[in-house]
């Protein structure tokens, strides 16, 4: 703290300044054009997939790569896709939001980042050498524990511990964040419901993550040094796993949808020139579906035999939480009705989710009817299902807040004639991909098989979702030239361009490094919004007559920004060498020694580089 | 030790800008990962309470288990949580020479409790029971193996503090850095005493 001295500010161009900035919003920016990569990994997985399945007895692909490919499609989507993507918006967007300069830990901040692409790099290397992860992404056991000549699920299990470290590193850092950072007068309550969002899934991660972690050290075990937890036959139980897995992996689906849920609370209001309806009660919502998402996890298992207890209470609690999650579908509702709507892309998408997000919802409650659930488990309903709520759902949201914060970010509008073409050919491909599996499903076409056989009544369907796909795969390419001409020659947007609420509104776009010229002093919910407009005797509202937009100045005197650090950097590629050598024992636990002295490096450099500096000056 | 919060204003006077305290940033931050901790050993003991009887042909917790050994062991991690204490106090008192010497104080009796689980492993494996002997014996040594690596990890940063305060340069975030130090130790060895009484206690 008083030790960071004077060093210049992280805005110094080329490959090196990116690789030690500890800007908040420059990582964020890495977080977003990350997972934005990797999201067209996922989806030419995704297509490859569908092209197999459009017609029976498909010849595109053998048996062992299609596995591969469901398993890398999902792993991909869910942990380098849909998390980094909220994770992105989080780390731009939060401490914009609370009036501070930054988060907690600026470097801890950059050190996630750099844990989460070395994570990113270590499982998409599986390909390459041995082929990838082939047990599914839930890794049930037998097929995750199972020792063949090859090496794929260590590198699923290391890898998804080594992503593990990383979200609980940027949890810690956001919760410490929210906590301790906000601008004064910036109460919990004031919050706005994209941070407080933020703020309930970095628990979710905080509390689910080293469950799943336990369990995946187990499965790593179980296949290197011989231990028996989920060895059926001499006495281990592999539903352990199942439980280990399903109390992480469904506080993880709550993980996915939050960020969006959270967008579109932000991007209503501001569209339909109206407050968030309801906004304490979408807030506790979310509280709420935070906690009860804990009580769930077991209706993913109905089918394993738990007995009629059980099943009984996770029916109800899965009912249940449709509750909160419905609050906030109504509280949507009620912002938008009566409201002046403008009917951009942004809120297209918002709508698009509300509307898509209310079928996946329904799908899901009756998944939690456990009769009808048996007869549904493991087939296209299941798979249509979560697509609807986390492509309908979460990326839909995701696609909105960008289109949302983009002219904040670059500096520039993205276009509207493109977008609106982004926003049907999505929504239409979408529909046609995922809404013929619902069919499919309740036929009996089982899940995570390579083939199906002619004339079962699978043709017709599986060729709509397989043209759906390409359809889909045409809007997110439209998004990608609409993101490109843009940021060549988009119209400039100003600080304000959507006449917003929130303060990240108020500097410049994109902000200057300081984010803040002075720290902002918040007098109300909304704080922006209620600076510029006032109410007059009528209760309508009017623009205040004393309102100017602030002038963009300068850093105040005095102000040190964190210094730019290559640690964070360093220690993450140690991390990575480590479990790049433990995939390989016991020869490979040389690279681990060397990657463990590269860590140790990183972080003892980075814990005297405050006083090396110090002692220079 | 790490020093970096978001912001700060060079001059202390400068009260147009909001800055947090720092202990308290560091002191949150912990209290945080610790709670994410908890879940991490939460899950480790719930394994083994699932596989306590699941032995096999192998011998069983009563087989091996000793009980006098183990309760010394535990009161030396016990005794280190009282001489952090004693750092922390000294640290308080800036009294720099005294925080050394129970810092050290701590290591060592850390790493004799370590030693202990060394000879006790090595005692257990001679008897029969080794991680792939059963599933009580995969999740005993892979619960109290994790234990050990925590333990381990507190004594690498007990040193490093404790060497890195000879040179004076760390004086502003000194005791800040043992306060946050000890937060982790006494964690720690809250978890060994859940050990000490689910693993060791409840099964003989």
């Amino acid at each position: 703290m008083t030790t960071t001295t004077a060093a210049p500010p992280a805005t110094g161009k080329g490959i090196w300044s990116w690789v030690t900035t500890t800007d908040h919003k420059r990582i964020g920016i890495l977080y977003g054009v990350t997972s934005i990569f990797f999201f067209l990994v996922g989806g030419i997985e995704a297509l490859l997939i569908r092209s197999q399945l459009a017609l029976p007895n498909g010849e595109i692909l053998s048996a062992d790569a299609y596995n591969q490919l469901f398993t890398m499609h999902a792993t991909t989507m869910v942990f380098l896709v849909v998390m980094p993507l909220g994770a992105a918006f989080t780390n731009y967007f939060l401490p914009l939001q609370l009036g501070a300069r930054d988060v907690a830990f600026p470097r801890m901040n950059a050190l996630s980042y750099w844990i989460f692409i070395f994570g990113g790099l270590f499982l998409t290397i599986s390909f390459f050498v041995g082929g990838g992860p082939d047990g599914g992404w839930f890794g049930y056991a037998p097929l995750s524990t199972q020792v063949g000549e090859v090496v794929r699920m260590d590198y699923w299990a290391l890898g998804l511990i080594v992503l593990g470290v990383a979200s609980i590193a940027s949890s810690v850092n956001f919760i410490t964040t929210v906590l301790t950072v906000r601008a004064p007068g910036m109460t919990l309550m004031r919050m706005p419901v994209f941070a407080w969002m933020s703020f309930i899934i970095s628990f979710l991660l905080l509390f689910s993550l080293p469950i799943v972690s336990v369990g995946l050290f187990q499965v790593y075990f179980d296949r290197n040094l011989g231990t028996l937890f989920f060895d059926a036959a001499n006495g281990g139980d592999p539903v352990l796993w199942q439980h280990l897995f399903w109390l992480f992996g469904h506080p993880e689906v709550y993980v996915l949808i939050l960020p969006a849920m959270g967008i579109v609370s932000e991007v209503l209001p501001t569209f339909a020139r109206k407050p968030l309806f309801g906004r304490t009660f979408v807030i506790f919502s979310g509280m709420a579906i935070g906690f009860m998402g804990f009580g769930v996890w077991a209706h993913h298992m109905f089918t394993t035999g738990l007995g009629p207890v059980a099943e009984a209470a996770f029916a109800l609690t899965t009912m249940f939480i449709a509750v909160p999650t419905g609050v906030k579908i109504f509280n949507w509702l009620g912002t938008i009705w009566g409201g002046s709507l403008r009917m951009n892309t942004s809120m297209l998408f918002s709508l698009g989710f509300i509307f898509l997000f209310v079928i996946g919802g329904l799908s899901g409650v009756t998944h939690a009817v456990v009769p009808a659930d048996a007869q549904q488990h493991d087939t296209y309903y299941v798979v249509a299902h979560f697509h609807y709520v986390l492509f309908g759902g979460a990326i839909f949201g995701i696609f909105s807040g960008i289109y949302y914060w983009f002219p904040k970010v670059s500096g520039k509008m993205l276009g509207e004639r493109l977008g609106k073409w982004n926003f049907w050919t999505m929504f239409v491909g979408m529909n046609l991909t995922f809404a013929p599996m619902h069919i499919l499903g309740l036929n009996g076409m089982p899940r995570r098989t390579y083939r199906y056989g002619e004339g079962l009544g699978f043709d017709l369907w599986n060729m709509v979702a397989t043209i759906g796909s390409f359809v889909l795969a045409i809007g997110v390419l439209l998004f990608l030239i609409n993101a490109w001409r843009s940021y060549r020659r988009g119209e400039v947007a100003g600080p304000d361009p959507w006449d917003g609420r929130t303060l990240e509104w108020t500097p410049s776009s994109p902000p200057p490094p300081h984010n803040f010229d002075e720290i902002p002093v918040v007098q109300a919910e909304d704080d922006f919004w209620h600076r510029k407009y006032g109410v007059d005797e009528h209760g309508r509202t009017v623009p205040r007559a004393d309102y100017r937009p602030p002038v963009p100045g300068g850093p105040p005197a005095g102000l040190h920004l964190p210094s730019p650090s290559y640690y964070p950097f360093l220690s993450a590629f140690g991390m990575f060498l480590t479990t790049m050598g433990l995939v390989y024992v016991p020869w490979g636990l040389l690279v681990t020694g060397l990657g463990a002295v590269v860590m140790m490096w990183g972080l003892f450099g980075w814990s005297m580089e405050n006083l090396v500096r110090e002692h220079r000056r | 030790m790490t020093t970096d919060t978001a912001v700060t204003a060079a001059h202390p006077d400068h009260h147009s800008d909001h800055h947090p305290d720092p202990a308290v940033v560091r002191k949150t931050a912990m209290w945080v990962f610790l709670g994410s901790e908890f879940l991490f050993f939460g899950s480790l003991i719930t394994t083994f309470l699932l596989y306590r009887t699941r032995v096999n042909d192998g011998p069983a917790a009563a087989d091996v288990f000793d009980i006098p050994f183990t309760s010394v062991s535990s009161f030396v991690l016990l005794m280190s949580s009282l001489t952090m204490v004693l750092a922390h106090h000294a640290a308080g008192r800036k009294d720099w020479r005294q925080m050394r010497v129970w810092l050290l104080a701590t290591a060592l009796l850390g790493m004799v409790f370590l030693a202990g689980q060394v000879f006790e492993f090595t005692e257990f494996v001679h008897e029969g029971l080794t991680v792939s002997t059963s599933p009580f014996g995969s999740s005993f040594y892979v619960l109290t193996g994790f234990h050990g690596a925590h333990v381990a990890v507190g004594v690498v940063l007990l040193l490093a503090l404790a060497f890195m305060s000879f040179g004076g340069k760390f004086r502003d975030t000194e005791g800040l850095n043992v306060e946050m130090v000890g937060l982790y130790w006494h964690f720690v060895d809250i978890v060994w005493i859940a050990i000490f009484t689910i693993v060791y206690l409840l099964q003989v």
